[in-house]
């Protein structure tokens, strides 16, 4: 009932309905994806990340060995499926020795639109080894 | 103090290894001492400093590994080679921190090759007081050994392009970063080496050193070394040539004419295969049965060092991996390549050595 309300306040106040959008907006969202997988490249090869000054690249050129299309996945370490950020979680918290990233920390993502964004066109593969 | 610590972490790594080294590497002498010979080979381990004192842990503990795993050798390799990339940033601090470590093995001759993480801060000079010249030769029980300082670029980019050393050794560093550069051997150190080898008979084995591959392999990432096909040239007239060349961080071999190619694997961490980058497309070569994927939880995991064998002229590699089942790449005589002793086949790989 309340849904339908807003709805209906919306419809009268002559915004857009939500399923319509132009190119111009389409460009906009790709920009803000390019932007924040600019900054996840930036984290990336950023010695403050952890507290060592060891890169995720350094391990990891063009986020290569990192397989995000293979997640979510077993890992026999943890004894139960996990998913993307909690690998990289594991990385700062190890190599980097570093503090872990909130799953919802802008960086997190950051660092998550980077690493897709150069495994682009790899179909997914949840589960793989 | 600086030897006592040293004594210590000798002893410490030592009494925890011994009772784990591979029985493969006890290795029974040969009956002709002169033809069959082994050498130690420690490259790749970025040695990083953090600031003051502090080094990281993870690195250190990788060279420090293959060094007191070295002194376990019997009978004793008759030499060490360092492979490059001894530092991360090419700073003093970690120059001498590295050849500290380096400085446990028990009077072993130690000879170093220059990687471009030792170079493009100061361009050497650190280095060549620790380790010597830059390129150079030497003969050994009737093999001809050549170093070579393969990692250098273009004039341009190494004195003109960046506005402080500190700067242009950083962006060296970056084994994935655009503003790098490609390496070369140059043509005045292919002058020498040509000079360097026109005494030399051609049935006289031949093994090359470099830190890049003498051969193109991915650009991307200097996998690469651009001036490797005038190289080859000057090398493919003797009948029995290996290159052995670190910087790849994982095993690769191939061979091309009468030149075996060797990869050595790197103390500090693994690379990804090229092939594994989606964007790169493959270029190792095809006869490669890949390192194992490391695993992400060990963090000593497909790294390690190697005792090489020579014998025939040809050479085997014995790869010592920490946390891995060991490998061999050894000289097929039947084949006239290197091959790998229990994976070659297909049918005989093992799931980890899927790379993707
Ligand atoms: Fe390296
Ligand atoms: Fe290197």
């Amino acid at each position: 009932m309340k849904i339908l309300l807003i709805g209906m306040a919306l419809l009268a106040s002559g915004l857009v309905m939500g399923d319509e959008f132009t190119a111009a907006d389409v460009e906009r969202w790709q920009q803000q994806y390019e932007q924040v997988a600019a900054r996840g490249r930036q984290l990336f090869t950023d010695p403050a990340l952890g507290s060592n000054k060891v890169v995720c690249a350094q391990c990891h050129p063009n986020g290569a060995n990192t397989h995000p299309e293979t997640y979510p996945k077993f890992q026999k370490q943890l004894g139960r499926v996990a998913m993307l950020w909690e690998m990289i979680n594991w990385c700062i918290r190890n190599p980097l020795e570093g503090e872990e990233l909130a799953a919802d920390d802008p960086d997190m993502i950051a660092l998550q639109a980077y690493i897709h964004k150069e495994r682009e066109g790899v179909p997914l593969a949840p589960g793989k080894h | 103090m600086t030897m006592k610590r040293r004594n210590f972490i000798r002893r410490a790594t030592t009494t925890a290894i011994a009772g784990v080294l591979p029985v493969s590497l006890i290795r029974i002498a040969g009956a002709q001492e002169s033809a069959d010979f082994t050498f130690a080979y420690i490259s790749d381990s970025h040695i990083q400093h953090i600031e003051g004192n502090r080094f990281v842990r993870n690195f250190d503990r990788g060279l420090i590994s293959a060094v007191a795993e070295t002194n376990l050798m019997n009978p004793k390799p008759d030499f060490v080679m360092f492979g490059g990339d001894l530092a991360q940033l090419g700073t003093r601090e970690e120059l001498d921190h590295g050849f500290e470590i380096l400085s446990g093995l028990n009077g072993l001759p130690l000879r170093g090759v220059l990687g471009e993480h030792d170079y493009y801060l100061d361009l050497g000079d650190y280095w060549r007081q620790l380790f010597g010249e830059h390129y150079y030769s030497f003969d050994h029980k009737g093999v001809h050994f050549v170093v070579l300082n393969s990692i250098l670029t273009f004039d341009d980019w190494t004195f003109n392009r960046w506005e402080s050393a500190e700067r242009r050794m950083s962006e060296m560093a970056g084994l994935d970063n655009p503003n790098g550069s490609p390496f070369m051997v140059g043509e005045a150190q292919r002058r020498w080496l040509a000079a360097d080898l026109q005494n030399i008979s051609r049935d006289t084995p031949v093994v090359v050193f470099s830190h890049s591959p003498i051969q193109k392999i991915y650009k991307g990432w200097n996998f690469w070394t651009d001036d490797a096909d005038q190289v080859q040239a000057i090398l493919a007239p003797f009948d029995r040539v290996n290159v052995i060349y670190g910087h790849v961080h994982q095993i690769q071999y191939n061979q091309i004419g009468n030149i075996a190619f060797n990869s050595v694997m790197a103390t500090a961490w693994p690379w990804p295969y090229p092939s594994s980058y989606a964007k790169s497309g493959s270029h190792v070569p095809v006869m490669t049965v890949p390192m194992n994927r490391a695993d992400p939880f060990s963090a000593r995991d497909a790294t390690g060092w190697q005792l090489i064998n020579v014998h025939t002229g040809r050479v085997d590699l014995e790869y010592t991996l920490y946390d891995n089942s060991n490998r061999t790449v050894s000289w097929n005589g039947a084949s006239g390549r290197p091959e790998d002793t229990s994976y070659q086949a297909p049918a005989l790989r093992v799931p980890p050595q899927n790379h993707y």
